[in-house]
């Protein structure tokens, strides 16, 4: 099963956690953006077959923050996730290794 | 029938012929279908039947009906939510009614009524607007009460003991369950009959989309493929063909995992489905209770089946039927859905031109297969889109007029 480090909670199982989709970021200048690029913003996405994506995730079942993670969809792992701040938190291997 | 028995009897070559025939790969064909499920193979049946296209090669990387075609619960319906979702599938349906006749193949359709469950007073509210919407545009769907209930379904817990106690249900006689594998069969014969192509284990690596304004041929594992005309027709993987012709689609893919017990003695006449407890249950012919339920918690291309999912829904069919305590589960299996941020398709032309979508097709796909294959030859022969899928065009969403669909199976709402 998917393992997932929240940034506040550490190691968690998936089922703590909600899936908020593949990121997407928001346009640069909002007032700006036109409407092809509010769309292209709220809904295309990548939807890659392989390779790692940034995706949202929300940590329901604890301590309520939404965060990123970079997943492998091929392993399906996480290869490390951060806050949106840019907090970058060592995955589950680096942490492990940093200990020992 | 029996004319027909006699005559394969009394005929020397045997084994009767395939239902569909190998072909060579042709370096040129007018249209090339990507998919080779209900959807890819309707459309090349159509094509041959109302328009006269007959130079069309359908190809599949697998096998015929691999995908979702063949991973579906099998349940046919119309008593979606949005006037546009309702007029489309009660389409679906119609033909799907006579598609015995006009396969000339038995696709074993049962339209023994389907019974969405409400829960909650949201619930009852939610399917009293359904079947109003239904009924508006002619497709036969009530609310019923216990009362009712009790008759079209003797076995079904109605006391107030589960946690999700039963108030109403949205009744629709016409919904029932096919033999979905059939109906692949039996398209793939028909179009086959009708002169297109099908490539199994052919699959499409790359779309030449020459300057990146038209659609110049495809590259297969088996070569390249000259055409002016490709209909995207798959299910999961409609995002990594559409990134070939350089177009980001909006909907990310999602598993669906499903299960079938051992064969019970016939208890259970209509489909049931709870959008509270997230189940749907038929059972089949054989007896056997098919059972699907949500999307899995998060997007992938995973055909794994999970222990996570049985538990559920195990806990949420024992809440319908007590009884089922000690029935066990015979396979289990998942398929791809691709999730639409309104949860309708996205059918219709592109920016590139010659590339046509019919994707997006979510946990609704198979029961649109029929309607589906009829508009898109439509589209491909005459280069105009029928009214009856111009909702699901791909522009609605830079226009931000979409087609929320919380009609749809399996979506949490």
């Amino acid at each position: 099963m998917l393992i997932l480090s929240c940034p506040n909670c550490g190691e968690r199982n998936v089922s703590e956690f909600r899936f908020g989709g593949e990121n997407s970021p928001r346009p640069q200048s909002p007032m700006a953006a036109s409407e092809a690029e509010w769309a292209e913003y709220l809904y295309l996405r990548a939807n890659k077959m392989e390779g790692v994506q940034v995706e949202w995730w929300y940590h329901q079942a604890g301590c309520g923050l939404w965060f990123l993670a970079e997943r492998d969809w091929v392993a399906n792992e996480v290869v490390r996730t951060y806050t949106w701040e840019g907090v970058c938190v060592a995955s589950a291997s680096e942490t492990e290794a940093h200990d020992s | 029938m029996a004319l027909k028995l006699i005559r394969q009897a009394l005929n020397r070559h045997r084994p009767p012929p395939r239902m569909w025939r190998v072909q060579p790969l042709k370096k040129r064909y007018d249209v090339v279908i990507i998919g080779g499920g209900a959807h890819g193979l309707a459309c090349a049946h159509y094509l041959a039947k109302d328009h006269g296209v007959t130079d069309v090669a359908v190809l599949e990387k697998s096998y015929i009906g691999s995908g979702g075609s063949g991973r579906n619960t099998a349940i046919i319906r119309a008593n979606y939510l949005t006037p546009e979702g309702v007029r489309f599938y009660h389409q679906s349906v119609k033909l799907y009614e006579d598609l015995t006749g006009e396969l000339d193949f038995n696709v074993m359709f049962s339209q023994r009524g389907h019974l969405t469950l409400a829960h909650t007073d949201g619930d009852v509210r939610t399917m009293r607007r359904r079947a109003e919407v239904n009924r508006l545009q002619g497709v036969d769907s009530r609310l019923v009460w216990p009362e009712e209930l009790v008759r079209l379904c003797p076995l079904l817990d109605l006391s107030q003991h589960p946690r999700y106690p039963i108030l109403a249900a949205l009744y629709h006689p016409p919904g029932g369950i096919i033999r979905h594998d059939a109906v692949v069969w039996g398209y793939a014969h028909q179009a086959d009959l009708g002169g297109a192509h099908i490539h199994q284990q052919t699959e499409v690596t790359d779309i030449d989309a020459g300057n990146g304004s038209t659609v110049q041929g495809v590259q297969t594992t088996r070569g390249y493929v000259e055409t002016g005309t490709v209909l995207n027709a798959t299910a999961g993987w409609g995002s990594t063909l559409a990134a070939m012709v350089g177009l980001e689609l909006p909907m990310e893919t999602f598993p669906l995992q499903a299960c079938v017990t051992e064969p019970l003695k016939p208890f259970l006449d209509p489909v049931i489905v709870s959008g509270s407890l997230h189940v749907y249950v038929s059972q089949s012919d054989r007896g056997e209770l098919v059972m699907g339920a949500s999307i899995d918690p998060y997007a992938s291309y995973s055909q794994d089946s999970s222990l996570d999912f049985l538990e559920g829904i195990a806990g949420h069919v024992l809440e319908l039927f007590p009884f089922l305590g000690k029935a066990r589960i015979l396979r289990q299996w998942a398929g791809l859905c691709e999730m639409p941020p309104d949860f309708s398709p996205l059918m219709g032309k592109t920016p590139v031109g010659g590339f046509l979508l019919d994707v997006g097709w979510g946990t609704y796909g198979f029961k649109a297969s029929p309607i589906c294959g009829k508009t898109m030859a439509a589209l491909i022969a005459s280069g105009e889109t029928p009214d009856l899928i111009a909702p699901f065009r791909l522009s609605r969403f830079a226009e931000l007029d979409l087609v929320g669909e919380k009609g749809a199976a399996s979506v949490g709402h």
